[in-house]
């Protein structure tokens, strides 16, 4: 009864919890323009395009990513051999324990007639099996622990996997060996099954028990005459031996049983295997019920994802599906750390601190953001820094074991997060090459917003640049801005500057204008007299900064030496953490 | 010869024939290639953010290849430039070296200052040779004229690059003329491509890459050899943006130089990756003697 009511009630909330997951992929959105498919168009065309992969050639690639990258997991194996035990270890030691012993009034009974929990193979099989599991789950303690695999964070998620699966397998291997021992349990087969009443045989039978199936009894003990043993053993071969091999085949449970073997008898009068069976049972129900709001559902979500991604591609793919698909892949996410630790400006982590920089946990991140989609000002400013911060290099879409399209996440994140909250300054750098490159995929009205507001943010930290007619006094200097400035050798070289001009004689971008002055603002020899001079408004605020396109001709023409090409740069790196400190007082928000 | 390949961000993502015929012409010469999978960005991307941190990021690759006694060899000369200028200040300032070593502690690593950083272009200029290149060329180009574009941060600042002379540089010029093909004067050479601008300022970038394109083609060239990702990417972009944009175009392929090589050296076109160029280049095969 207990049983029945727990199995319907954690089915029916695996249930609910699946529909109510699966809707969340067509209901959700990531990015500006997602939000604009309503649900039942996402969920008709995934149903369209599911169709049209199966009945295509297409069906064909799915099958060979179901066989290599779902069921044999080669992804993992390329990535990390340790892991790849670990988890084939979980994963097939799992589905083969769920399948012969939870489901064996299903599965095993239908195909063994002469199936029995007690009976060899079975009984050494299920606890082979749950030996992998656990094995696995130590590897991943181990990893997570000991090892301290790099950029590898354990989040409360990560925790709650490994703890529930652990309460499972333990606990059935206690169980198993409470039960091994037990004499309540004996006594009730007895009753149950034996053919005789008579107190000898029954002592006798008892007797073959405690010697060969590790019984404790409190009433016969060790050393056993032979006779009595043999005439057990005839009782025993007539009543029980259908049913039970010796436990030392179910390995865990015996060690187990040897171990408590001296506190078996008050175990079994506080009935610790009906409590641990209590714990077993409701643990695997919990964690089924569970499933869909765990880190587990990626059972689900992760298949979905590389097989997706096996057929999907951005140019082709409805953008309905590719929406549908984003939300999805969060799902997928097993925050197993594989592009983080590829990824190819971790390194920044170290020094910026900005856990967000880690694409793993920016994935930590979006699983949260888009319950919610709020954030607040913190938060949002380190997530703005932390997906800008990435080179486009590719390396955690093509390894991440779930096949996750990041390289595309990435992108349609980037672009919400940039184009709302406080400027992001990072946008000013190279790191901006994909949008100019990728521009056709942005929204042209938008594209330059993120640009002019960083660059806008900026310059209202330098008033003198916005009043050209205002008379600028040259003393007092100001000389906290040299001290800054100056903070590099080569940076101080500005001072052998005597105005040649040669630096803006063969500059490109200014050759590129008929009146530099208009659009640059300064020139580059005008901005290293400004330095000269201590104005510091004028040295950050001129366009010339952001529009310098690095070539180094004028550093490299200059007869007196001065490092003009680094110093734009230091002045680059000067203006923006000023923006940074002066919008932490107070940004400008979004338009 | 035995380098640690450096391959950067650019690359994988949008330049990969270039990474196929570099192995493909290297593996021919006999130069062998090292796989450091570690490696990072070359901290390029972080200089206009704070420098301290893109020497971090050259610094952790530096220290990555010494500990395996590796020189490093870049295709691309913004990596190139990076490496080499944070090498630079890495070997001369040590107290910024101490304080970046103190974040590389932190995962074992150390960065000593022993390393030497060098381009595929020296490789093969400085260690090979054009003359022993010439040798290895099967079926050589001819009259074929190409605008061989060197690239600013391979060339200068040439104080800390050494690559070659900055203002009268040969080296490029005569790899290109090692298959047989003419290098031919053009007034914005030296120039920059535009790419650092892009997705900064697009039409300043854009026409950056324009007016070269523009000057290759009339100086008549038919081609244009890069030997990086960023210069190939912004040529092969910016000239399909004006053929989709404005329907115009100067015709004037970009060609990688170990496509080039490789093809005069009779490697196959599929293997130094001739069918990934955005912009079609096998027109050049035209130009066999």
């Amino acid at each position: 009864m207990f049983f029945d009511i727990a199995l319907y009630a954690s089915l029916i909330i695996f249930f609910l919890g699946m529909i109510y997951k699966i809707s969340n992929w067509f209901r959700r959105g990531i990015g500006v323009s997602a939000g604009n498919i309503p649900a039942p168009t996402r969920l008709a065309a995934a149903i369209k395009g599911l169709l049209r992969t199966v009945f295509s050639l297409k069906l064909f690639t799915l099958i060979k990513v179901f066989v290599v990258d779902v069921v044999l997991q080669i992804r993992v194996l390329k990535e990390d051999f340790l892991r790849w035990i670990m988890h084939m270890l979980i994963y097939a030691g799992f589905i083969l324990v769920l399948l012969m012993h939870a489901l064996d009034g299903i599965v095993t009974e239908a195909l063994f007639r002469e199936y029995e929990s007690t009976l060899n193979p079975f009984m050494f099989l299920r606890d082979f099996f749950g030996f992998l599991v656990i094995v696995g789950i130590g590897i991943a303690v181990y990893r997570r622990i000991v090892m301290k695999v790099p950029r590898l964070k354990t989040n409360p998620m990560d925790r709650y996997a490994i703890i529930i699966l652990a309460i499972i397998m333990v606990s059935g291997v206690f169980l198993e060996a409470t039960k091994i021992t037990s004499y309540g349990a004996y006594t009730r087969m007895v009753e149950d099954y034996s053919d005789t009443d008579d107190e000898s045989e029954l002592r006798a039978l008892e007797s073959l028990w405690v010697k060969e199936f590790d019984l404790v009894s409190p009433s016969v003990r060790a050393p056993f005459d032979a006779q009595i043993l043999e005439q057990g053993r005839e009782i025993h071969e007539y009543n029980c031996d259908a049913c039970h091999s010796r436990p030392r085949s179910a390995f865990t449970g015996y060690a187990v049983a040897k171990i408590i073997k001296p506190v078996a008898l008050g175990l079994d009068r506080a009935h610790a295997s009906t409590i641990l069976w209590y714990l077993h049972v409701l643990a695997c129900f919990f964690g089924l019920a569970y499933i869909p709001f765990s880190k587990m559902f990626h059972i689900f979500a992760s298949p979905v994802s590389l097989l997706a991604n096996a057929v999907m591609d951005k140019e082709k793919s409805d953008p309905a599906n590719i929406a549908t698909r984003q939300v999805m892949e969060l799902d997928a996410c097993t925050h197993c750390g594989t592009c983080s630790r590829r990824c190819s400006v971790a390194v920044a982590f170290r020094k910026i601190g900005n856990i967000n920089i880690l694409p793993s946990e920016k994935m930590a991140f979006l699983k949260n953001y888009v319950a919610r989609r709020t954030l607040d000002d913190k938060t949002l400013k380190a997530v703005q820094e932390g997906v800008y911060l990435c080179t486009n290099c590719d390396r955690c879409t093509v390894v991440c074991p779930v096949g996750i399209n990041l390289r595309d996440l990435w992108f349609t994140v980037k672009e919400e997060m940039i184009q709302k909250g406080p400027p992001v300054p990072l946008v000013l750098s190279q790191l901006s090459f994909y949008r100019g490159v990728d521009r056709q995929d942005l929204d042209p009205k938008a594209y330059s917003n993120p640009l002019r507001r960083s660059k806008a943010a900026i310059a209202d930290a330098c008033e003198l640049v916005k009043k050209p007619e205002e008379v600028i006094p040259l003393t007092p200097m100001n000389s906290k801005f040299k001290d800054k400035a100056a903070l590099s050798l080569q940076a101080r070289t500005f001072v052998y500057c005597y105005s040649c001009e040669n630096c803006t004689t063969v500059c490109p971008v200014v050759q590129n204008y008929e009146n530099p002055e208009e659009i640059l603002g300064l020139l580059p020899h005008q901005i290293m007299r400004s330095l000269g001079l201590g104005l510091r408004d004028f040295a950050l605020g001129s366009n010339m900064l952001w529009d310098c396109v690095t070539c180094y001709q004028c550093q490299e023409h200059c007869p007196q030496g001065v490092k003009v090409t680094d110093i734009l740069y230091e002045l680059k790196n000067l203006a923006i953490k000023e923006a940074a400190s002066s919008s932490n007082r107070g940004s400008p928000e979004a338009p | 010869m035995k380098f640690a390949l450096f391959i950067g961000c650019t690359i994988p993502r949008r330049v990969q024939h270039y990474e196929v015929s570099a192995r493909a012409v290297l593996g021919t010469l006999g130069v062998e290639l090292v796989d450091i999978r570690e490696f990072n960005c070359c901290g390029y991307p972080m200089k206009n953010l704070d420098f301290e941190t893109s020497v971090l990021f050259s610094a952790r690759n530096l220290a990555l290849a010494e500990r395996q006694g590796l020189k490093v060899m870049t295709l691309c000369k913004c990596c190139f430039g990076s490496l080499k200028k944070a090498n630079h200040v890495l070997k001369e300032e040590a107290a910024l070296r101490n304080e970046i070593n103190t974040y590389l502690a932190q995962e074992g690593l150390e960065y000593k200052g022993t390393l030497e950083v060098t381009h595929l272009l020296s490789v093969l200029h400085k260690e090979i040779g054009p003359a022993a290149l010439k040798e290895r060329i099967t079926r050589a180009f001819k009259d074929l004229k190409i605008a061989t574009h060197y690239g600013c941060h391979a060339l200068r600042p040439s104080d800390i690059m050494g690559f070659d002379d900055p203002t009268a540089p040969v080296l490029f010029d005569e790899l290109v003329e090692a298959t047989g093909a003419k290098s031919i004067d053009w007034s914005l050479k030296l120039e920059c491509c535009g790419a650092p601008l892009m997705g900064i300022n697009d039409e300043l970038s854009t026409d950056l890459a324009e007016k070269k394109l523009k000057n290759g083609k009339d100086s008549g060239a038919d081609f244009l050899c890069v030997g990086c990702p960023w210069c190939q990417a912004q040529f092969e972009s910016v000239q399909e943006m004006k053929t989709s944009l404005e329907g115009t175009n100067h015709h004037l392929p970009s060609i990688l130089y170990p496509q080039l090589l490789g093809l005069a050296m009779g490697i196959d076109g599929e293997k130094l990756g001739m069918n990934m160029n955005r912009i079609d280049v096998s027109g050049i095969e035209a130009f066999f003697s």
